[in-house]
């Protein structure tokens, strides 16, 4: 019944995108059509019915009805709520489901709110939006209907992997979607604003709090995928360069170089197709990094892995989306009219360093994730690793935050370097001050310039705060702060990690002690647990930081019986100053024990950094939103107003 | 310092350095890669025609029965990776996946030292993490590689 | 271009070129033929020998003799906790009505989770060996489940594939096991 409900939710809102677009498009055409008035409110309901089949979604899934093939595949009655609840989108149907819906509601969202803008060009940009949604519609439609039906239904779901089963793993994966999907909207804006010719500084105002917003998911899903994969993976690394892992790096890119261009047009009408170019890049690489990930063409060789059918949909759906738009931006961008001029030192030189730098790095990346795949096009297997990566993004990287130190500092048009040197010179020299103390210390190259850039930047990010007065500071400069700072912060982690982990491995009997740095740790015993569905043999450590009180570590060898697969749990004893990081391995014949033990000095402040970040996005996602606000609340009082006085 | 970019110049001197930058990425891209990509390679292959030493490659193949031995300071293992035509020794020095055994299919990742023997940073058990059930399609790199982990 | 006082007008369709050429490169690798990793090194060779206990009582195990012999049969390597496995059981299951014995090996599987995944998805399988360590799958070559090898009546693997049999693979199957018989 439900299930029905949900399809027929589906249908209907298809429907509507359908509607939505044609309404618009002889809107378009027509100057004074009277379609134009269905198109927001056609949006709205569409945004509502997705978000209807969603929640039938998790309703067939929270009750476990197996007439639904999709719950029969991916759940079990046994599972517990939580998972049942989320195992909606862990699946491709779900995930799918959950796309348009992101897409929906959001397309909805800008028809009930965005008042800025041109009528027209709100039509286009609705218009858009309803494409792109229609060729998702259709995909979910014709090839991965989440509602198909089972007759007879299963009598038992077949989901009850236990690797699925972690509370990381349920939110993981929406996190980053709503990042990834909530740059359609600046798609959307784009390609409206390309149709209609409208690109302005308000054009940038609407879409840039959209931008922050999935910004600020990616962020964090970015920030927790890094997290979770130095702790589950029992390597100790925290970022493996792994196509799934840039497919999320890239669109966040694309989004900071848009965010930062998006203000340069804001606040000064200037680099607009430019703009407009990231607008539609910073989507393409959500979609492009989606279509990667889920057709396995990079990942795995395995025949169902790659579904020609459904790889081949989403990829017509990709060539359709982004060639249409790279086409219409060919066509139209010579005809974007020039914006305002600048000198090279000036707020916007600066911005435009960060966006060209940015870019740069994006298609480092690109290439090297797509590499392996031109390469076996030409016959030969290769995969490209931190070799390759590491030192090429810090190519780019590494100027763009020498170049983040001063930027804040410059004012818009025209500025000298003059005026900002006393401000630049604390940091600079705090810089030169800690690279020659890290020459001296015998330092890598990488770490050393990461440190001592982090060491300038962390102090050059409070900068723009010199001279004023901190009560009159607005929410976005604070924001800007925040995620600068963040910037210095997780900079320091990333050099102090790779300059100053210690790693021991060693086979020990139980009782010997180990020494990792400052640590000394004694394998205690080796005790057999059972938990739920497996069991493990759990090393008990005592781990003392320089002689003071111990800390108990459990690292653990698990194995799963069903399916029967084996891991390694990670133990973490966190210090303010570091982790130290335990990994128990195999028995040897002579009864001694296998122990990997890294101590890692500041290896948190890379998440705490990347915290920071998003936090400086949300900040100054609450200014925007509140200023919008108070500039409806004030125009809408003014015309309040004015109809008293005209009664 | 600098007096605004005359009117006219202004797009294109953009339009240059965002070329140029792009590009120059794109080349350096591509000269990186030359460098770095870490090939695969089977016994046989690299028997025939062995890469330089110290170049990160990759090596494919069966662990030979019979050929695993554990030094004294029992972390560092010590096998032959073979294929039906050529045998490669390698050293490991770490935990060895969960399937890695004698017999078992493995993937090294490392590099031949001066004396022809292949010292592998990593290994991956050639086991199941090619099979990606369609649910973990959805999968982050942590979680992916985390299976991978996990069904070695 | 009509302006030449606008250089930059080629430039714009360079993202488009580029674009065409991703699409192209990601086009070849998703319609390659999926094996292109894997070396079906045993085409040609013999079984190995093995001799699996039954993996469920209803069926008896398999062992290398009873491959042997009159028609060519279909190997199939499975799992009851593989999920692509069964969307493969139909196909198995027309194979199998067609007149192809097929023999299955059960990797790392447990008798309970196997009885209930055959009452689900249909029993086409003549003889059903349990292979809880995995090792016949990799003597014969294979790296993941679901696998099928077409094997001759003089106990020699034809053909190996991989993945999952769709449903518009069964004709080629059957030309496979075809094929086997001379």
């Amino acid at each position: 019944m439900i299930a029905n409900l949900g399809l027929a939710a589906l249908w209907l809102a298809a429907a509507l995108a359908l509607l939505q677009l044609l309404a618009a498009w002889r809107a378009l055409r027509m100057a004074g059509a009277k379609e134009g008035a269905l198109v927001r409110p056609v949006a709205i309901v569409q945004g509502l019915l997705a978000a209807l089949a969603f929640v039938c979604l998790i309703a067939v899934f929270c009750q476990t009805d197996l007439s639904v093939k999709l719950v029969a595949m991916n759940s079990h009655s046994a599972k517990p709520m939580l998972y049942k609840f989320a195992g909606a989108w862990g699946n491709h149907e779900g995930s799918m489901l959950l796309w348009v819906t992101i897409m929906g509601l959001a397309g909805g969202l800008v028809a009930l709110v965005e008042r800025r803008l041109p009528e027209p060009t709100m039509l286009a940009t609705l218009a858009a939006q309803a494409f792109v949604s229609l060729g998702f519609y259709a995909f979910l439609l014709i090839s991965s209907n989440p509602f198909e039906r089972l007759d007879p239904a299963a009598p038992e779901g077949q989901g009850l992997n236990p690797l699925l089963q972690d509370p990381g793993l349920a939110f993981h994966p929406p996190t980053l979607y709503i990042g990834y999907v909530g740059l359609s909207i600046a798609f959307s804006f784009a390609v409206g604003a390309l149709i209609t010719r409208e690109v302005s500084p308000a054009f940038a105002r609407a879409m840039r709090p959209w931008v922050l917003g999935a910004w600020i998911f990616l962020t964090i899903g970015i920030v927790a995928g890094s997290y979770w994969a130095y702790y589950e993976l029992g390597w100790g690394g925290w970022w493996f360069w792994d196509p799934v892992e840039n497919a999320s790096l890239m669109p966040w890119l694309a989004a900071t170089a848009l965010l930062h261009s998006a203000s340069v047009l804001a606040a000064r009408n200037a680099l607009r197709a430019w703009t407009v170019m990231l607008g539609v890049v910073a989507f393409s690489m959500s979609m492009v990094g989606t279509f990667l990930v889920r057709s396995g063409i990079l990942t795995s060789v395995h025949a169902f892995a790659v579904d020609p059918e459904r790889g081949s949909f989403i990829l017509g759906l990709l060539a359709l989306n982004i060639g249409a738009a790279l086409v219409l931006f060919a066509l139209r961008a010579a005809t974007v009219t020039e914006g305002e001029r600048f000198a090279v030192t000036s707020r916007e030189g600066a911005l435009v360093f960060n966006n060209v730098m940015l870019t740069g790095a994006l298609g480092i990346v690109l290439i090297g994730t797509l590499y392996p795949l031109l390469a076996e096009a030409l016959g030969t297997k290769v995969s490209v690793g931190p070799p390759y990566f590491n030192p090429m993004t810090a190519v780019f990287v590494v100027p763009m935050l020498a170049v983040l130190a001063v930027g804040p500092l410059l004012r818009w048009r025209q500025d000298s370097f003059a005026r900002i040197t006393p401000m630049v010179a604390i940091p600079a020299l705090l810089t030169g001050a800690a690279a020659s103390v890290l020459v001296l210390k015998g330092m890598a190259v990488l770490p050393l310039l990461g440190m001592a850039l982090a060491a300038g930047l962390a102090l050059a990010a409070f900068m723009p705060l010199r001279g004023r007065k901190l009560s009159r500071v607005n929410l976005p400069l604070w924001g800007m702060i925040a995620a600068h700072f963040g910037v210095a912060v997780a900079l320091f982690g990333m050099a102090a990690d790779s300059a100053w982990t210690v790693e021991r491995l060693v086979a020990v009997q139980t009782g010997q002690a180990v020494e990792v740095g400052p640590w000394k740790v004694t394998l205690r015993t080796i005790v057999p647990v059972a938990g739920p569905n497996w069991t493990a043999l759990e090393g008990e450590m005592e781990a003392r930081y320089k002689g003071g009180d111990p800390r108990m570590l459990h690292p653990q060898a698990r194995a799963f019986w069903a399916p029967p697969q084996q891991t390694s749990e990670s133990a973490l004893a966190t210090r303010w100053n570091g982790q130290l990081y335990a990994v128990l391995g195999e028995q040897a014949e002579d009864g001694r024990w296998q122990l990997r033990l890294w101590w890692k000095p500041f290896v948190t402040m890379i998440w705490f950094g990347g915290l920071l970040i998003a936090l400086g996005g949300v900040l100054a996602l609450i200014g925007r939103v509140w200023s919008d606000l108070k500039r409806i609340i004030a125009r809408g009082k003014i015309a309040y107003r004015r109809e008293r006085q005209g009664r | 310092m600098s007096a605004p970019i005359k009117a006219k110049h202004q797009r294109l001197v953009l339009v240059v350095i965002a070329l140029v930058a792009l590009i120059g990425a794109g080349l350096l891209a591509m000269w990186a890669l030359r460098n770095q990509a870490s090939y695969f390679y089977l016994p046989a292959e690299m028997a025939a025609n062995p890469p330089e030493a110290g170049r990160a490659v990759r090596l494919g193949g069966m662990v030979e029965a019979g050929s695993l031995k554990t030094d004294p300071d029992g972390v560092t293992i010590r096998f032959t990776v073979s294929d039906s035509t050529a045998r490669v020794p390698v050293v490991f020095k770490g935990i060895v996946p969960d399937l890695f055994k004698e017999g078992s299919g493995v993937v090294a990742e490392g590099r031949l030292d001066p004396r022809g023997q292949f010292v592998a940073d990593n290994l991956l058990a050639k086991h199941d993490e090619k099979y990606v059930p369609r649910e973990m399609k959805d999968m982050t790199a942590a979680q992916a590689r985390q299976t991978i982990e996990e069904t070695k | 271009m009509s302006a030449p006082a606008k250089p930059s007008r080629w430039a714009l369709w360079l993202p488009v070129v580029l674009f065409v050429g991703f699409i192209a490169l990601v086009a070849v690798g998703l319609w390659r033929p999926a094996s292109r990793d894997v070396h079906s090194a045993m085409i040609g060779k013999e079984l190995p020998r093995f001799d699996l206990p039954p993996a469920v009582p209803e069926r008896p195990g398999l062992a290398r003799g009873d491959m042997l012999g009159g028609k060519p049969r279909l190997l199939n390597i499975f799992a009851s906790w593989c999920i692509p496995c069964a969307a493969e059981a139909q196909q198995l299951e027309q194979l199998r009505q067609l007149g192809v014995e097929v023999d299955g090996v059960a990797i790392r599987d447990k008798q309970d989770d196997l009885a209930v995944f055959l009452a689900r998805n249909g029993n086409p399988y003549a003889r059903i060996g349990a292979d809880p360590v995995s090792k016949i799958q990799f003597d014969i070559g294979s790296s993941g489940v679901p696998e099928s090898f077409v094997v001759d009546a003089r106990g020699v693997i034809r053909y190996q594939h991989i993945g999952v049999i769709a449903p518009d693979q069964v004709p080629m199957i059957l030309a496979r096991l075809k094929e086997a018989e001379q």
